[in-house]
């Protein structure tokens, strides 16, 4: 167990740096757009004498570096700042799509991930028959549609007709069935686009183990196929699959922008292309850091839990 | 008031001296609701979703800057003129305004209208409510109409505006959208406040999501406002705004894709609103550059563009052609009769060889930011100019940063106008040497001399003269080619009824279908 | 209804197609090769057959193509007939030509991104757990950092920064796809240099170069291949949201990501035109991820009978 604690200890301060090159990187890259925020919030309005202005209120006429610091140090001290166009907390502004992002993100993966878990063991089970084949097509063919585009057909096809809503309207006063019937929609979009990749890496985890002496083994005393899969080769796959699970977590939380403007679904997503295209660069910085964050912890989680399953890889160190 | 009254535009007359008689004569009868088909009903919510809105639209009305926070200010607040659906201006919160030398402007301030929070609108709010936008420290769009603004002072229920030089067009100025009347606290209005003294009270705002309003039981006015609740919605995507009407979540929505228009007319679901006006599609040439600063390449390119082609592929249609003219048939001395320029190869090639060329490779830079369908709209124009030896090498840019870095930084570039009520202001912003949005950089004497030279002539025939000269100029030797005029298309769900005029100044019944609209 | 019909004729036909493709190349293939290829299984022959059909259409596009990529040559939206066998695009562009042309540029910008993308980053990779050290915590640590950004909004930033021609797409998705393949370089990386045969060629005096090419690489093709195989597929669809949050491929060329983005209004009315190049990418992923399945299969040596 001690080993386990010094592994998270250790990959936490590694996650701390992650997240400070991150904030570096994206506080570089949105330097190097064209524009600011004062010529963007003009736009096509904009005249010099009037964006320089803009630029002297919102303090943009300060160096780089100088407003890079005050961002760090604010954050250090948990504080975001505010948004510099809506001038509004930023920590106000996100709470709520966070919510909204996490929660379409846990709904899409309770679909996605028992179902690919399932079409998986059942693939690896029943490898290279018609059943096989036919999931390992169907999965394909799912992920090699554009989201937006599987959004299009899923909406004609059950939104038209009236069965769900096209558009995603959420408000806190929603009961949790009202708010699930709501965003029905973009979490199947999001389960059609995850569950291939995870139902292929369960297929493939298993298949591989199944060579294994130990498991030819097993065959032998005559045990039956299933109970080979699910007690025998499932534990030991586990670490791949875990693996191959929080990275597509990790997907549904930081990657799901277009799935939001289909579905208008008030997500983090939206909120950091638009502040992007408008070079809001405080909330940019803090969805990038929330993002950040999700995929390191994510990624710690998997690595303490394949540590876990995997007894060997405990000892190793 | 006599005459001089027209269907399209707004008269000097009207401007120079927009007082009580011609008020009265629009509130009294107002001409959009003289024929109107029933009565306006009340109630219901509206729910509208734009293909704008943006997670940074604020409060500020100085920053209001796309469709969403212009019908979101429109639900919200009252402005000092109003430009009623015919282009008129009518009194808002001045109840009349005058002006005997064009410099000095008197506008009388409407007593008995109340803000939202309960307080009176007083002379000192409009005053507050100017100032935001003037000043060294303004960071408003419009801060340089206020530039000639050398004092605004407060004459008992009067504001007085006075000018460095006489404009006869400053009212006309007064009525943008921009200029909202907010409660003055110590002198300016807080800017971050939703407080206005408009039909509709804010209940919640979520920049880029939504916003909802409630009626506001003292509006002043006794005809507008229908609606209980108005409910404003940002959905970007164009098959998600086609989906949200033809599902019932939304009962109106804008930029409705024109490949797609038929369609939803055929399904019989909902109605398409296409209202002709000035707005039009314009691909600006830098003039001082080469080639584009030898006027016979300007016209090769333009007699090498399909125009009716663009207006039925681009537009679904929903448009008109138009012949290099920045002044649309709705404004008062558009020239309908020039000589058209048609689509015609060998002319084109014809305006080249003058040119000294065989043949002319340019590049044309475009985004769909510039306006919807600009991208195909630019591989349209390559692939007929390619018919008359003119190489067009379409170059795509991101939409992010369209305006700071292409737009009048390229040398061949899409762009749109809103289109003017008046010539003067389309010409003045767009094509007088120096303009800030002059964006062919285009210098033309004898245009800039009748420029000057209309705003005080009072003749009406020379003066319909001057401006069609004017026309012609920009036409035959501008340096901006302008195939189109579009249309503002929308659609609404079956049940909701319209005034029988629908402005063209402005989408969206001049940003005011919340309060001039109602369900039957 | 119709395109469920559709899909269940065309997999009748494929079957017997994909036999007899198998059997032909059985017969023409050199010898040592036969064995594979008559061992090989039906959906893997498929693939085989459809990525060689798209490659022959790559190749001989402007013969096949019975109309210019870009010469508009109709109206919009021109219904199925015998001119325009699959009708016309929002321009009135042939769609049958577009989609013949769209092979061509789709499918050679998805292969040099991708293999742009596995050069640096398996040799970055594996150079990385070779060496370890500093090199390795740098290079880690960077790429953690790259990875934690969502990669669409990367690629966003980047081309905002960069534009939007072709080049600058491809190295864009490159550089943001080389941050996957190293991860994987890297941890298969780690389990081969700790073998005994590595660390005898070392002794042996053997430079890096010698060790990546000629000892690792071989020992780690396996799991790189079937990375290959998803990778390559991700690019049609990287570059269809990219047009749809506005940037992507320069008009007017012909790219399947692209004309689904264009079209795709139209399925809200029931059309089924943007199924076309959404089903040549569909199709396309199909068969590149049987051979891909199947080469995996091979390799990881499990002996069962193979239907």
């Amino acid at each position: 167990m001690h080993a386990v604690l010094i592994m998270i200890l250790q990959r936490l301060a590694l996650g701390l740096l992650t997240l400070f090159v991150v904030s570096v990187v994206i506080f570089g890259a949105t330097e190097l757009l064209p524009g600011d925020l004062a010529s963007t919030l003009l736009g096509q309005a904009a005249t010099p004498e009037t964006v320089a202005a803009l630029r002297r209120q919102l303090g943009l006429d300060q160096p780089a570096p100088v407003r890079y610091w005050a961002w760090l140090t604010g954050v250090l001290q948990g504080d975001f700042g505010t948004s510099l166009a809506t001038r509004r907390p930023i920590a106000d502004m996100l709470a709520a799509r966070l919510g909204n992002t996490i929660f379409l993100a846990l709904y899409a993966a309770a679909l996605a991930v028992p179902l690919a878990l399932i079409l998986g063991i059942l693939a690896a089970l029943w490898r290279n028959s018609l059943f096989d084949r036919v999931a390992n097509a169907g999965a394909l063919s799912a992920i090699s549609f554009p989201e937006f585009f599987i959004a299009y057909i899923l909406i004609y096809l059950l939104a038209q007709s009236g069965y769900f809503p096209s558009m995603v309207r959420l408000s806190p006063a929603m009961s949790l069935g009202d708010k699930l019937y709501a965003s029905f929609l973009p979490a199947l979009t999001l389960t059609l686009v995850v569950t291939a990749h995870m139902m292929r890496m369960t297929r493939a985890a298993i298949i591989n183990l199944l060579a294994s002496p130990y498991i030819e083994m097993a065959r032998l005393k005559g045990v039956s196929p299933l109970r080979i899969v699910l007690r025998h080769a499932l534990p030991n796959a586990l670490a791949p699959i875990i693996n191959v699970i929080a990275i597509n977590l990790a997907y549904l939380i930081t990657g799901v922008v277009v799935v939001e403007v289909v579905f208008v679904y008030p997500g983090l997503g939206q909120l950091m292309v638009d502040s992007v295209s408008k070079r809001d660069i405080a909330v940019v910085q803090a969805i990038a850091l929330i993002f950040a964050s999700a995929y390191v912890l994510l990624n710690l989680t998997a690595d303490v839990l394949s540590t876990l399953t995997n007894p060997r890889l405990m000892r190793r160190k | 008031m006599n005459n001089t009254r027209n269907r399209h535009g707004v008269t000097r007359r009207g401007l120079l001296k927009g007082a009580t008689a011609m008020g009265a004569a629009g509130l009294i009868l107002p001409a959009s609701y003289r024929a109107a088909r029933a009565e306006p009903q009340q109630g219901g919510t509206f729910r509208i979703g734009l293909g704008h809105g943006n997670s940074t639209d604020s409060y500020d009305p100085g920053l209001i800057d796309n469709l969403y926070s212009q019908v979101f200010a429109a639900a919200r607040h009252n402005q000092l003129i109003e430009v009623d659906a015919d282009g008129q201006l009518i009194p808002e919160i001045a109840e009349s305004w005058e002006s005997d030398d064009g410099q000095t402007w008197v506008f009388r301030i409407r007593q008995g209208v109340t803000f939202h929070s309960g307080k009176d609108v007083t002379v000192e709010d409009v005053l507050a409510s100017l100032n935001h936008h003037r000043g060294e420290d303004a960071t408003s769009a419009i801060k340089q109409f206020f530039d000639p603004v050398t004092d605004i002072s407060i004459d008992g229920q009067n504001i007085v505006v006075t000018l460095e030089a006489p404009n006869g067009d400053f009212a006309y100025l007064m009525s943008d959208y921009h200029i909202a009347i907010m409660p003055s606290i110590d002198g300016r209005i807080d800017p971050t406040s939703s407080d206005g003294c408009g039909p509709y009270v804010v209940e919640s705002f979520e920049p880029g999501v939504e916003a909802t309003l409630n009626r506001f039981p003292d509006y002043w006015k006794p005809d507008r406002g229908h609606f209980d609740r108005v409910e404003i919605l940002a959905i970007l995507d164009s098959a998600a705004r086609l989906n949200a009407l033809m599902t019932g979540q939304v009962d109106l929505i804008d930029q409705i894709d024109p490949a797609t228009i038929s369609m939803l007319e055929a399904q019989g679901a909902a109605n398409i609103l296409s209202i002709p006006g000035n707005a039009h599609y314009v691909f600006p040439m830098d003039s001082r550059e080469a080639p584009f600063n030898d006027n016979n390449v300007r016209l090769a390119l333009k007699y090498a563009i399909d125009r009716q082609q663009m207006v039925d592929t681009i537009l679904g249609g929903h448009g008109a052609v138009s012949n290099d003219n920045p002044i649309g048939p709705a404004n008062r001395y558009f020239y309908a009769d020039m000589e058209a320029k048609t689509f015609d190869p060998d002319r084109a090639r014809h305006y080249l060889r003058k040119a000294d060329m065989e043949s002319l490779t340019v590049n044309l830079h475009v985004a769909d930011a510039a306006f919807a369908g600009a991208v195909d709209a630019g591989a349209l124009y390559a692939e007929t100019a390619a018919q008359s030896g003119i190489t067009i090498n379409l170059v795509r840019e991101p939409n992010d940063g369209y305006w700071d870095n292409v737009w009048m930084q390229k040398p061949f570039v899409a762009s749109y106008w809103g289109g003017r009520a008046v010539e003067d202001h389309m010409f003045t912003t767009g094509y007088a040497a120096g303009a800030a949005w002059n964006d062919s950089f285009w210098e033309h004497d004898r245009f800039n001399e009748l420029l000057v030279k209309a705003r005080s002539e009072v003749d009406e025939d020379l003066r319909r003269e001057m401006y069609q000269e004017m026309q012609r100029i920009v036409s035959f030797e501008g340096a901006v080619v302008i195939p189109m005029y579009n249309n503002y298309v929308m659609a609404t769900a079956t049940n909701v009824a319209t005034p029988d005029q629908v402005s063209a100044n402005w989408n969206l019944d001049g940003f005011r279908c919340v309060e001039r609209w109602w369900f039957a | 209804m119709g395109v469920l019909i559709f899909l269940v004729l065309f997999i009748a036909a494929s079957i017997p197609l994909s036999w007899s493709f198998r059997a032909g190349l059985a017969r023409v293939l050199p010898r040592h090769m036969k064995s594979a290829a008559r061992d090989m299984p039906l959906t893997a022959a498929f693939g085989i057959m459809v990525i060689a059909v798209y490659i022959l259409v790559a190749i001989f596009a402007p013969l096949l193509a019975p109309f210019p990529e870009r010469a508009v040559v109709g109206t919009q939206f021109q219904p199925w007939d015998s001119t325009h066998l699959l009708g016309t695009d929002r321009l009135g562009r042939d769609m049958l030509s577009r989609l013949i042309y769209g092979a061509r540029n789709t499918v050679g910008i998805a292969f040099a991104t991708t293999a742009l993308a596995f050069l640096v980053g398996s040799l970055l990779g594996i150079l990385a757990a070779l060496r370890g050290g500093w090199l390795d915590q740098g290079l880690s640590r960077f790429v953690d950092a790259l990875m934690a950004i969502p990669s669409l909004i990367f690629a966003l930033l980047l081309l905002t920064i960069f534009g939007t021609s072709v080049l600058t797409l491809i190295l864009v998705i490159a550089a943001v796809d080389a941050t996957r393949v190293y991860r994987i370089a890297r941890s298969v990386g780690e389990g081969i240099v700790v073998m005994d045969y590595i660390e005898a060629a070392r002794l042996r005096g053997e430079g890096n170069w010698y060790l990546i090419r000629r000892e690792i690489l071989p020992n780690a093709l396996a799991p790189l291949v079937a990375e290959f195989g998803l990778r390559f597929c991700f690019v049609f669809l990287t570059i269809s949201s990219l047009s749809f949050l506005g940037l992507g491929i320069q008009p007017p060329t012909a790219d399947w990501g692209s004309m689904v983005r264009d079209n795709a209004t139209l399925i809200t009315f029931g059309n089924v035109t943007p199924l076309l190049p959404a089903g040549a990418i569909a199709l396309l992923t199909v068969a590149v991820n049987f051979v891909v399945d199947w080469q995996l299969y091979r390799a990881s040596g499990l002996k069962e009978q193979v239907g």
